[in-house]
């Protein structure tokens, strides 16, 4: 790794082997899962070995997620509660979509859209592991109505399809923004990127106060 | 059934495509069970394992006629005994065959996300077609009468045929062909409706003014029809809906739900890449770099200074 002398550590080795395990995970969910939404996307399937591997394996790829998720929402909780920078910064959306930069107040080390992602998939994933357990069949085929069922593969679907339009806006996101992806590779940012992206981040870094975050400003 | 290859499919499960239906020329076929001729013999549901090599497992006594005590991968077919007691406080021993009951517009079928693993024949037979089957249990979401089962062997869904393998070939289907009564028949759905209508007249003749047939309109008519005592309440039959629909859960989505989200999702990928060619990525300047080092050494010489 040639990291340049004066980086900043923005994820450690176990944040970013934790994230990878995650995003893996998530893929393989989003293909199985897809394939047998929508008939168009069956051919998916076949990257699995065909459709009852797929329906067999999807389940499982899901508790591994759970499971990889509470690692993750226990690292990184506390860097995306919200606080008064927020409403500052969502207010500036349009200069934040535009690259506007200048017009955009400073930061902390999460931003908003990023809490955003968060957030959104601590609901939803906890949401997908429930309603998915009630139509897995092989196990829980038998454990409720199936009405519950019906209701439960509704909202199966609708908070995977929540999921990946904010895995969408998060991916993108991480390549529109030059060099995060690098943070989650690699684990560091240089300066400069800290300083334009998340510029009360830098000044705490720069200030020794090491990575812990901002207590709550709140009263 | 096995798949010799069909050219006479109307619906096909999850394809967007016109199904082969060259050959759709056929006369739609039904089942029609005389409920009130049924004298709950079982000898339908015997030659139904009989013709199919079904031999479900022995199970236990519940304290009912029903045996087994419900539908399962290996029992198609099932008499089910229901004891009522009329306005007269007489006890009538209501007797229904169920099984699947083929419907016009089948809910597994618009539930089933594999190709081609329920089809829809020009008969009217619904069919599963056992090999593209992916276990995934969607069929039993879809069903309003409550009738796939899945095997816990080999993750298949399995339900009444209707015989098509026997009546592809011009028989009836065994369970027909086995009932001693005459209260199963089988024919083009015409012929069992005229069927029908004598047998709901001479019930009435008889004192069952309420006797009716059972092709409920709201999944487009079914290819089982029964000829009911009390038609006006089908769920006295244990349970036989009296409004079966395909639920507005599995409409939701299996209908507007599922080419919505498709598009979503490719409308977000799309629009994520216009904003890449038109606003374009987002990067570090030399600028910043030096402005953050400027503000790295300001900090420095500060903490330097007490």
């Amino acid at each position: 790794m040639t990291r340049p002398k004066r980086a900043l550590t923005r994820y450690t080795t176990v944040n970013r082997v934790n994230h990878w395990i995650n995003a893996i995970l998530f893929v393989l969910l989003v293909l199985s899962g897809l394939s047998f939404f929508d008939p168009i996307l069956f051919f998916l399937s076949g990257l699995f070995g065909g459709g009852q591997w797929a329906r067999a394996v999807h389940p499982w790829f899901g508790c591994c997620l759970v499971i990889s998720w509470i690692g993750m929402f226990v690292q990184f909780w506390r860097s995306n509660l919200f606080n008064r920078d927020d409403a500052a910064w969502s207010k500036s959306i349009v200069h934040v979509v535009t690259n506007d930069d200048e017009n955009v107040p400073p930061i902390g080390r999460n931003n908003s859209g990023q809490k955003l992602v968060f957030w959104a998939m601590t609901l939803l994933i906890p949401t997908l592991f429930v309603s998915g357990l009630l139509i897995w069949e092989v196990y829980f085929g038998k454990a409720t109505s199936i009405p519950v069922q019906r209701a439960a593969v509704l909202i199966h679907s609708l908070a995977a399809l929540g999921a990946i339009f904010v895995w969408i806006v998060h991916v993108y996101a991480a390549i529109w923004i030059r060099d995060s992806v690098r943070s989650m590779t690699q684990g560091y940012v240089t300066p400069g990127w800290a300083w334009h992206h998340h510029r009360k981040w830098f000044y705490q870094l720069a200030s020794g106060q090491r990575v812990k975050t901002e207590p709550r400003k709140n009263p | 059934m096995s798949d010799l290859q069909s050219q006479d499919y109307v619906r096909r499960s999850a394809t967007t495509l016109t199904p082969p239906m060259a050959r759709n020329h056929e006369d739609q076929v039904a089942k029609l069970i005389d409920v009130s001729r049924c004298i709950g013999c079982k000898a339908c549901q015997s030659a139904c394992m009989e013709w199919n090599d079904l031999r479900p497992e022995i199970g236990h006594f519940e304290g009912s006629y029903e045996n087994p005590n419900d539908l399962g991968p290996s029992v198609w077919t099932l008499m089910k005994f229901a004891e009522y007691e009329n306005e007269q406080g007489n006890l009538e021993w209501l007797i229904r065959k169920d099984g699947c009951m083929h419907c016009e517009d089948p809910g597994c079928l618009k539930a089933c996300p594999a190709p081609g693993a329920i089809v829809q024949y020009a008969n009217g037979i619904v069919d599963f077609i056992s090999d593209k089957c992916i276990g995934c249990g969607y069929c039993v979401k879809g069903c309003p009468f409550d009738v796939p089962r899945i095997s816990k062997t080999d993750h298949k869904s399995y339900k009444c045929t209707l015989c098509s393998d026997r009546v592809t070939v011009g028989l009836e289907p065994a369970c027909v062909k086995a009932c001693p009564t005459g209260a199963i028949m089988f024919g083009s759905k015409t012929d069992m409706h005229r069927q029908a209508g004598e047998r709901i007249e001479d019930l009435k003749s008889r004192g069952f003014e309420k006797a009716g047939l059972y092709d409920p309109a709201e999944v487009g008519g079914t290819h089982v029809m029964y000829v009911l005592h009390h038609a006006d309440k089908p769920s006295l039959y244990s349970g036989l809906p009296d409004e079966p629909r395909i639920s507005p859960t599995v409409r939701v989505w299996k209908g507007i739900l599922k080419p919505l989200a498709v598009i979503g999702i490719a409308a977000a990928v799309i629009g994520s890449f216009f904003h890449w060619v038109t606003i374009g990525p987002n990067e570090v300047r030399d600028e910043d770099e030096a402005e953050a080092d400027r503000a790295l050494r300001e900090i420095e010489e500060e903490e330097k200074t007490p």
